[in-house]
């Protein structure tokens, strides 16, 4: 079943074109990264998809519900985590939480209210005013709200921006747990490591379109490599390994290796030429790499 | 939890909780939302009637001060209803948390009603605050507690309404201030909050019976002395077919979802 999906969607603001015939669709129960520069129009295709913008042409829909003709079940399965950190300063956390349940029909809540609160590190704030929390917890309610409807779909537009790294990591858990239960996630961030170690499968955005889309492994396996980089004391790189070496800066060597099997290869020519070898390291596939040479190809294709 | 966990539904919640946050919303304030309009309401009284008492004789057998305390009380709930509205919007839009109440899945029609309801409830409440701190003083007749009713709902229902499309429309706080200060403000004070416009020039007469707001204000006065400048009937035609004609027009706003669903 299909979780989310857009159809051929366009959204200009005024001179500006957001969108440009995006298409594309989300599985149930994956976890999805939507990814690219800023102004690639990331938050316009997430906004649309909530009813916050209307598309100009095409079709979006959540859990099979169309978000402008059946936009209320497609809002009731859609949980949004918006970018900009906002909450309205007249309510506790509590009542924000309390609030936003009643909006989505449910009325007796408080027992998901309270794991919610436990889970996200609230509990202790419960009763302060939105006013008093940091921008790391302010965020972490609207974590919370996004939730309180318990959605099968959860959208997290860069959910850690400004939150630090061990609260960062309690977020994660609990959304990798979200999601082992079942519900799909898709996640727009700038932190490319993280997207690589939770999405498994990844859209790249450009000016309004999407320029690739693959799973995760595939995209690694193509754009990227696993390379071992070596600093020599006092030889040169022998010959069977020089022919697919780069020098880097400050005496490094970059050998791309496939596997490990071809790291203890590399490592045994230098053994056996008789190099000193003054440090090692094996980079993994980093999804930094395929994200930048995607782009480059993509200016370059202008 | 799992997605597919049952959850009980209830139809109205949605539209129950936003009047219940948009009560509590001005009821958190009510020093500035509640106190301070009463507290205006006074000056105005005390002001007017001492300076005018003297020359302006609006009904036979009624004071001109206790002609002044409806009109003021009307006055008060017709611009408390348009506050409550607009600046609960504006406030929403600036700060974004508006973004709150577009994501769940609430009907414009809930939208619409859950602002209007909790308008009249401040208008209701600001009202009677008025009355509250003046009966002491001034005994005003009570002729036709129905006809207050109907005034005081419609009257704030309209002002609610205009609130609701202020809100929509306005980008930044300047523009609900020039809605306020060059619709608002005109209409309520050449409204007959302080004279029976039978004492201007036909011409005026005439201008007056234009605006909606008079026939609040004089149907709502017509309830306490049982005389007006215009029959109640009339009144509440007039009135009530403004508000519907409003109503209509903000229910298209928000389905288009015009500045509010980009």
């Amino acid at each position: 079943m299909i979780a989310v999906e857009a159809r051929g969607v366009h959204k200009r603001f005024g001179a500006v074109r957001a969108l440009a015939g995006v298409s594309l669709a989300v599985e149930r129960g994956e976890f999805f990264g939507l990814l690219g520069p800023n102004g690639a129009g990331k938050t316009t295709l997430i906004s649309a998809l909530g009813g916050l913008a209307l598309a100009d042409e095409g079709s979006l829909a959540v859990m099979g519900h169309d978000v402008e003709r059946d936009y209320r079940n497609a809002r009731r399965s859609l949980g949004i985590v918006p970018q900009e950190i906002v909450f309205d300063p007249f309510f506790t956390v509590r009542e924000t939480l309390t609030i936003q349940s009643g909006y989505f029909g449910l009325r007796a809540n408080d027992a998901w209210i309270d794991e919610l609160l436990e889970r996200l590190a609230l509990a202790s704030k419960a009763n302060a005013n939105m006013r008093s929390l940091s921008g790391g917890m302010k965020r972490r309610v609207m974590v919370a709200q996004a939730l309180v409807h318990r959605p099968p779909v959860i959208v997290l537009d860069e959910p850690t921006a400004g939150v630090d790294v061990e609260l960062r990591q309690t977020l994660w858990t609990f959304i990798r747990e979200l999601n082992a239960a079942g519900h799909t996630i898709v996640l727009t961030t700038h932190y490319l490591e993280e997207a690589q170690e939770l999405c498994t499968r990844i859209a790249m955005m450009r000016d309004g379109r999407i320029v690739a889309l693959d799973s995760t492994a595939n995209l690694l396996a193509e754009f990227s490599e696993r390379v071992l980089r070596v600093k020599l004391e006092g030889c040169e790189l022998p010959e069977a390994l020089a022919a697919k070496a780069e020098r880097e800066e400050g005496g490094w060597w970059r050998i791309p290796v496939e596997d490990m099997a071809h790291v203890e290869g590399a490592l045994a020519r230098l053994r056996e030429a008789g190099a000193t070898v003054a440090s090692l390291e094996v980079a993994e596939p980093e999804l930094e790499e395929v994200f930048v040479k995607i782009m480059r190809r993509e200016r370059a294709a202008e | 939890m799992r997605p597919s966990d049952p959850q009980t539904l209830h139809a109205f919640a949605g539209f129950q909780t936003l009047l219940y946050k948009e009560v509590l919303r001005f009821w958190k304030v009510s020093f500035q939302t509640v106190a301070a309009p009463v507290l205006t309401a006074l000056l105005y009284l005390v002001v007017f009637s001492h300076a005018l008492a003297a020359h302006v004789q609006a009904f036979p057998g009624v004071t001109y001060v206790q002609f002044l305390v409806p009109g003021l009380a009307m006055m008060s709930m017709l611009q408390n209803a348009f506050a409550n509205s607009s600046s609960s919007l504006i406030q929403s839009k600036i700060t974004g948390n508006i973004v709150f109440i577009l994501l769940p899945p609430l009907a414009p029609a809930e939208l619409f009603l859950a602002y209007l309801l909790a308008s009249i409830v401040r208008a209701v409440v600001v009202g009677a605050g008025v009355f509250a701190a003046t009966v002491w003083m001034i005994p005003v007749p009570l002729e036709h507690p129905l006809w207050v009713i109907a005034f005081g709902l419609v009257g704030s229902a309209l002002l609610g309404t205009l609130g609701i499309i202020a809100g929509i429309w306005a980008e930044k706080f300047d523009q609900i201030a020039a809605f306020q200060n060059f619709v608002v403000l005109p209409l309520t004070f050449l409204a007959g909050v302080f004279y029976s416009i039978h004492s201007l020039p036909p011409v005026w007469q005439w201008v007056s019976r234009l605006n909606p707001f008079f026939y609040a204000i004089d149907g709502f006065r017509y309830g306490f002395f049982g005389q007006s400048d215009v029959s109640p009937w009339a009144s509440l035609a007039f009135a009530s077919a403004a508000f519907a004609a409003l109503s209509l027009f903000t229910l298209y706003l928000l389905r288009r979802g015009y500045k509010l669903r980009h």
